[in-house]
């Protein structure tokens, strides 16, 4: 790549903004993808024309994607494994005396 | 651990099924060939807007005008999921965009065809986008998870466009004697380099064997474009259409259409650089990017002082 000066170089490479979309009023946002933009209201319009032209979303949020935090793939195995072991948490896990509904 | 042991590791879970997700470790190799291969997908979406672009300001009614629009716009959506899945592989904006611009990387050949009339906007939405929806239909189930949920989303967007251009086909093809010949003059343009998107024949595609076993694709180049036959032959009969194919016929023993050979002169010629319209492409692209300069600057100009303001009312 021909080096450019820093204002140049800001041309097509502005921040990057993670796109959530909230599909239906009571549901909850869900990752969509990225846009580009300079602030956060162009990140918003942005975000409408590219993930919500068919009307996908009542709702969107961005967030600029270097403010978020995430676990680690590899890790996976480690990081989740105090859930490993505590099977009653589900209440699979009791068994009960069966009742069945008395009929009239 | 072994870059050995790593990539085995990694090729089980290919073959498991799994998704790999961008921080996940991968080989180098398939990093760059997923660079390559979205890269190229989002540039032909982009150059994919300027074949039919042209025919906007001559739709022959609003209804088909707000429909092109919309499919115009749809493509440079598309063009934006698949930059930002390229992105999540650590190629910039930026020099993805360059290298279209200085020609360093390739876009689908199809769209080096010109436009003739606007029975070709009704063909390319019929045979193109019918193409693109085989192979990315295969894509959306790819092993790369933001290139596959892209996809997913595309695919979903695709059907309107594939549909739109079949219903002007069928239309054109009960219309008037002229209205049927130009259709008829379209499918017979655009037919043979439809054929030629799929690729080469597998044993001349290095890349294919590779990205199969990567379960970047499930089927090959082969595979797609005979379903494609399959599909686009019968879609033709349907409404009284010719395909350009004196060796096309019908095998009752594999119900498999079989067709004649592609011109693989045409399709290596175009891949270089000499088709009917890469340079004209090329030239709108740039002028494009240039002409939008502007327009970048001040939306960049006018968050800098949006955000001036707000530090000093605060």
């Amino acid at each position: 790549m021909t080096k450019t000066d820093e204002k140049e170089s800001k041309d097509t490479q502005w921040p990057l903004w993670e796109v959530f979309t909230q599909p239906r009023d009571g549901k909850p946002h869900e990752h969509a993808g990225n846009v580009h933009a300079p602030d956060a209201e162009m990140a918003l319009e942005n975000a409408r024309d590219v993930y919500a032209r068919r009307k996908e979303a009542v709702n969107i949020w961005v967030v600029p994607s270097d403010q978020i935090v995430a676990s680690k793939g590899e890790d996976a195995g480690p990081f989740f494994d105090p859930a490993d072991d505590k099977p009653y948490r589900h209440p699979q896990f009791y068994s009960v005396p069966r009742v069945s509904k008395r009929r009239k | 651990m072994s870059k050995e042991s790593k990539a085995q590791e990694f090729q089980e879970r290919i073959d498991n099924g799994e998704t790999i997700e961008p921080k996940d470790w991968m080989p180098e190799r398939y990093q760059k060939q997923l660079i390559r291969m979205m890269s190229q997908h989002a540039h032909s979406e982009v150059v994919g807007m300027l074949p039919e672009g042209n025919w906007i300001t001559r739709a022959p009614s609003l209804r088909r005008k707000m429909i092109l629009l919309s499919k115009v716009q749809d493509e440079a959506g598309h063009g934006l999921y698949l930059y930002s899945a390229t992105e999540t592989l650590g190629a910039s904006r930026q020099e993805v965009l360059d290298d279209l611009l200085n020609g360093r990387a390739k876009y689908s050949s199809i769209f080096n065809y010109p436009t003739l009339s606007w029975a070709d906007v009704a063909v390319i939405g019929w045979l193109v986008d019918g193409a693109a929806i085989i192979n990315q239909t295969m894509l959306a189930r790819s092993s790369y998870g933001p290139y596959s949920r892209a996809m997913v989303r595309i695919c979903k967007e695709e059907s309107f466009h594939k549909k739109q251009g079949y219903e002007m086909v069928a239309q054109m093809a009960d219309g008037t004697p002229e209205q049927q010949e130009m259709i008829q003059d379209a499918v017979d343009r655009w037919w043979w380099p439809t054929l030629m998107m799929f690729g080469p024949h597998d044993e001349d595609s290095p890349n294919s064997a590779e990205l199969i076993k990567w379960g970047v694709k499930s089927k090959t180049n082969d595979e797609l474009r005979q379903s494609f036959v399959d599909r686009h032959v019968q879609e033709a009969h349907a409404v009284g259409l010719e395909i350009p194919d004196p060796d096309l016929e019908y095998n009752e023993e594999t119900e498999h259409w079989e067709f004649g050979e592609i011109d693989w002169d045409e399709f290596w010629n175009v891949v270089r650089g000499n088709g009917p319209m890469n340079k004209e492409r090329m030239k709108t692209r740039r002028e494009a990017h240039e002409n939008g300069k502007w327009v970048r600057k001040a939306a960049e100009e006018y968050a800098r002082k949006q955000r001036l303001q707000k530090e000093k009312a605060s």
